[in-house]
Formats: C-alpha cells, structure tokens, sequence
C-alpha cells in the first residue's frame, strides 16, 4: 500500500542532488516491554512538505523527536541532512539542530522570557550583533503577524498566537528544515488556517523543507491543494498537490508535491498524495475524513 | 488453558528498585560532573549565573537573618543556666561563636537553601521539563545542563560561604542581645569572647563545610527537576524528594565533612 519512493542511503554523508533530506531507516523505538515504532522507514525530498497523519498515542511526535536527534532510536537509522542523527554524540547533535527548526506541540516557549526574547533566542545563543537581532526578531515576528506583541509575555497570549511565536523561533534563523509537531492541534479552525498559511508561507516563500505531524486531515489537504503566491501576497489554489507549477513560484520553482504518511499501531500503514485519501476505500483512511467533515 | 501469570518474586523486586538507584546514582553523577566540567569550556552563561545569585543570595537574606537571629538568641536562652550554675557567664561568646561558626551556620543555612532553592530549582526545571522548555531549549542548539544547571551550581557554591557568613554574624547579634538581657553581659566582655574563641581551623570548618552544601542543594535540585516525570503531579513529587534529599545529604555529608576538617586543621 504504501508506495515508498526507492532511494539509497549508501554512503550518505552530505545532502547531495538526488538525495532524501531526511531518510528513516527500519526505525525502532520502545519504552519498557511497549514498542511504540515499530520499524518506521520513509524519505523526505528537499522542497518537501511531508505530512505524518495518525492519532493520539501513534508515535508522530516521537518520529519528529528522533529526526531532531531530541530521541535515539532502539535500532535502524535517522538520517537528516547528510548526516546519522542516530549515531551523533550530544554536542554534534546541538550543532546539528542549529540547522533545523522545531515547532512543539504546545508552542514550548519559554515562559520567563518575552516574545522578543524567545525569538532572539538562538541568535543570542550564537552571538550574533544586538542590532541585527532586533531587525531580524522584527522581521520573523511580522512574517507570522506577531510584531505589535513583541514586548508580552508568553502567558499573556492565545493558544494560536504562542504557535505563531514559535513558528517565527522556528524560521528566524531561516533553516532550510523545519519540524512541526501538531501545530493546528487544539485550536479552532480559523486560526489552524492561519497556521497552515504561515506554513504554507514558510514553504513556499523560503523553500522549507518540512515534516508536520498531525490527527487532522484538513492540515494535509490544505497544504496540499493550496500554495502561497509570492506576486498577490495571498494563498491561491495549487496545481497539483501543494507543488508550484513552473513560473509560478519564481523563488522557489518545482517544489515537489506534499505527500502524507498515515501511521498506524507503530508503523507506515499509508503513504502517499494527499488526495489518494480522498478517493480511498479503506475503512481506517476515511475514519480520518469522516473526522474532518 | 492458559498459563497462571507468575507473581514477582521479592528478590527481584528488590532487584529492579536497586538497579533504578544505581541507575539514579549514575545520572546524578554524571550531570554533577557535567556541571563543573562546563566552567572550564565556553560558551559561559554569567549573566544566568549572576541572575541566580540574586535569587538565591539576596532571595534567601531574610529567612536566614529572621532563622539565625532566632537561633543566636534560643542558644544563649538554652545555655544561659547552665553557665550561671558554675558561675562561667563569660563563656557565653565562646560556646555562641564556636557553635555557630563550626556547625549550626552551615548546616541550617544549608537546610533553609535547601527548603527554598533547591524546591524551586526543582519546580523551575521540572516545570520546563513538562512544557517541553527543555526540549525547544535542546531543539534550538542550547545544551540545557550548560545553561540551566551550571549557573545554579556556581552561584548556590559563591552565595552559600556568603549566607553563612551573615547567618554567622546576626547569629551572634542574636546571642548578644539574649546575653545582655539575660545575663547582663556587655558587649566588650561578649563579642571580645566570642572573637577570640575561634580559630583558624574553626573558620575553614565553617567556610569548607558551606561549598560542598551548596553543591549538594543546587545539584540535587537540579538533577530531581530535570528527571521529572509525569506531568504537574511530577513536578510537585520532584519538589519535595529534592528538599529531603538535599537536607538528608546535607546532614550525612556534615558527619564526615566535620571529621575530614578537624582531622586537617585542628590536630
């Protein structure tokens, strides 16, 4: 069922043309005698927004987790970017995920510290001159419409703003992979828009590389049939399942096609073009339509 | 039919708790060491570690000045008829002093940070741990031990010598102020008394004894917060085990402390 692009991992040490951004290898993971994941193997293309689609309790959050080398694997490999995250020592792997963004769940924003100072976090961590700090933290906080509460604190706002925070923490370093850990999870349905149009943005305004866990299927269609258009400054309908279709996107052309990957009971049960789920005719993908309409 | 489920043994009961401490022992080890190691190589967090030290030092003045006047004073209260017994009432500065500066100075102290820091250090840590702070704070390239642990082991082994040193001396304006009304000693006979009973021994005594505390508190508090798990109720399980496992190791490690420091100074 699930039709897994072939692709090799041989010798894989840089992310070179024709290469996965991210590949999972027969990954296993387990707490005591529970396996949690049980041999979870698929790729992720540069340009790629890949959506893991399950329910509560079906491992995507410990997918995200070990492809930002935050978990290690009990066996297979994590390879991101070129490199084995699963074999990486401690200090590399901070290194590593200097490269990568990180969008929790639950926003995971520090909470003794400003909006400001939560976005500027990473670019105090790495020394980078108070003036650029402040028209980049600037420039991350209105690309998610966030600027007039630069000065708050994190307890001060929605459920949906602190998200938008921490997808500017996420994207103010401009990395070319972003990881996003239910970011729509809880939140109404206009503001889960807004979410995934600030996704959309990053994706196709800055070319993000992405892998986005989610139980909502509207979040995999949304990306899927919709783009953000650079020229109009607005989300128009996309040709194609989520990719530009030549010229459209200049900065950005022939970002490939967002793909989703159903997970069930620890392992791989769908993976493909969001809308096969449309037109699917096994019972547990249209549990998850059925839980959209 | 199917097999009768075995009920655990007792042995290997005992077994897998002994395995979790040991496992617990290793941990705490390791991040210990992993918190001095960090001094040596940057990137260093001062302005953490001076943050910290105000909360701690400046945080904890008024507990310590209200416990040691008290305690100065309960002293001499205590003492004070046993002295008028054998007419020694110029002892009073002598066994005040002694008393405060080789023990009770560091070791309440040490019980009072314990009881406010490393609760709260391990309440901060354990709630960031359960809000995935931690997490983002790793997930943005941040190594948590170097930018959580390390300032608050630094600053709890600076600001400790320091709190003992004021509960030292308000608790002997304490014991003075007892004396005097008391025993109508005055202040030249008192504080001449209790300055001139102690020695060097006696100051490294007291002044050692508070380093190694504060590493105990802030490391405790620190290790219990980042092991937290299972939500807030985990966090409050967090908060009390670092209290008494800091106050319990606090006092153990005084026993041997006390003979280490008298065997090399007071031979």
């Amino acid at each position: 069922m699930s039709p897994t692009r072939p692709g090799s991992l041989r010798g894989l040490t840089t992310t070179a043309p024709g290469e996965p951004f991210i590949a999972f290898k027969d990954v296993r993971l387990g707490f005591g005698e529970n396996e949690v994941l049980q041999g979870i193997s698929f790729e992720v293309w540069p340009g790629e927004t890949k959506v893991l689609l399950g329910e509560s309790g079906s491992g995507k959050t410990l997918i995200m987790k070990l492809a930002a080398g935050l978990l290690r694997p009990d066996s297979g490999a994590v390879w991101v970017m070129g490199e084995n995250v699963s074999e990486m020592a401690e200090d590399e792997l901070l290194d590593f995920r200097r490269q990568v963004g990180f969008v929790f769940q639950e926003g995971a924003l520090f909470d003794s510290l400003t909006v400001a100072d939560n976005v500027a976090f990473r670019l105090r961590e790495e020394n980078v001159p108070e003036d650029e700090i402040e028209q980049r933290v600037r420039e991350a906080l209105r690309f998610v419409e966030m600027e007039p509460a630069i000065e708050k604190y994190p307890d001060e706002l929605s459920g949906g703003m602190r998200r938008r925070v921490s997808i500017a923490r996420a994207l103010v370093d401009k990395p070319p992979l972003v990881f996003y850990d239910s970011p729509t999870a809880g939140l109404d349905p206009v503001t889960s828009q807004t979410i995934i149009t600030l996704i959309l943005r990053g994706r196709d305004l800055q070319g993000v590389t992405s892998l986005l866990a989610t139980h909502r299927v509207q979040d995999a269609f949304g990306l899927a049939h919709f783009r953000f258009d650079a020229a109009s400054a607005r989300v128009v309908r996309a040709d194609g399942n989520g990719a530009a279709a030549p010229g459209q996107n200049d900065s950005h052309p022939g970002i490939p096609p967002t793909n989703v990957l159903v997970l069930r009971d620890g392992a791989v049960y769908f993976e493909d073009a969001a809308d096969k789920i449309l037109h699917s005719t096994d019972d547990y993908l249209k549990k998850f339509l059925a839980s959209a309409e | 039919m199917p097999e009768a489920s075995e009920a655990p043994s007792i042995l290997s009961i005992l077994s897998g708790i002994a395995k979790r401490e040991i496992l617990a022992l290793q941990d705490y080890s390791l991040l210990s060491l992993q918190a001095v190691l960090n001094v040596f190589m940057p990137p260093a967090y001062w302005s953490d570690t001076l943050e910290q030290m105000d909360l701690i030092g400046v945080g904890s003045l008024p507990i310590i000045l209200a416990a040691s006047l008290s305690i100065g004073g309960v002293l001499v209260l205590n003492t004070a008829s046993q002295f008028q017994r054998f007419g020694m009432t110029d002892l009073t500065g002598d066994a005040v002093s002694l008393a405060l500066v080789r023990e009770l100075g560091p070791t309440i102290t040490a019980l009072l940070v314990a009881g406010r820091n490393a609760s709260g250090m391990a309440s901060e840590l354990g709630s960031m741990v359960v809000t995935e702070q931690v997490d983002a704070m790793r997930a943005l390239g941040t190594d948590p031990i170097r930018k959580l642990v390390t300032p608050r082991v630094i600053a709890t082994i600076f600001i400790m010598p320091l709190l003992v040193a004021v509960f030292d001396f308000v608790g002997l304006v304490g014991g003075f102020i007892a004396s005097y009304f008391t025993l109508r000693l005055g202040a030249v006979q008192f504080w001449t008394r209790a300055i001139d009973a102690l020695e060097f021994g006696d100051l490294m005594q007291g002044f050692t004894k508070p380093i190694v505390f504060g590493f105990i508190v802030a490391t405790v508090g620190c290790f219990q917060g980042l092991r937290v798990r299972g939500g807030t109720q985990g966090v409050g399980r967090a908060t009390t085990s670092a209290v008494v496992i800091s106050s319990v190791l606090v006092l153990v490690s005084d026993v041997f402390l006390a003979k280490l420091l008298i065997y090399m100074f007071q031979k």
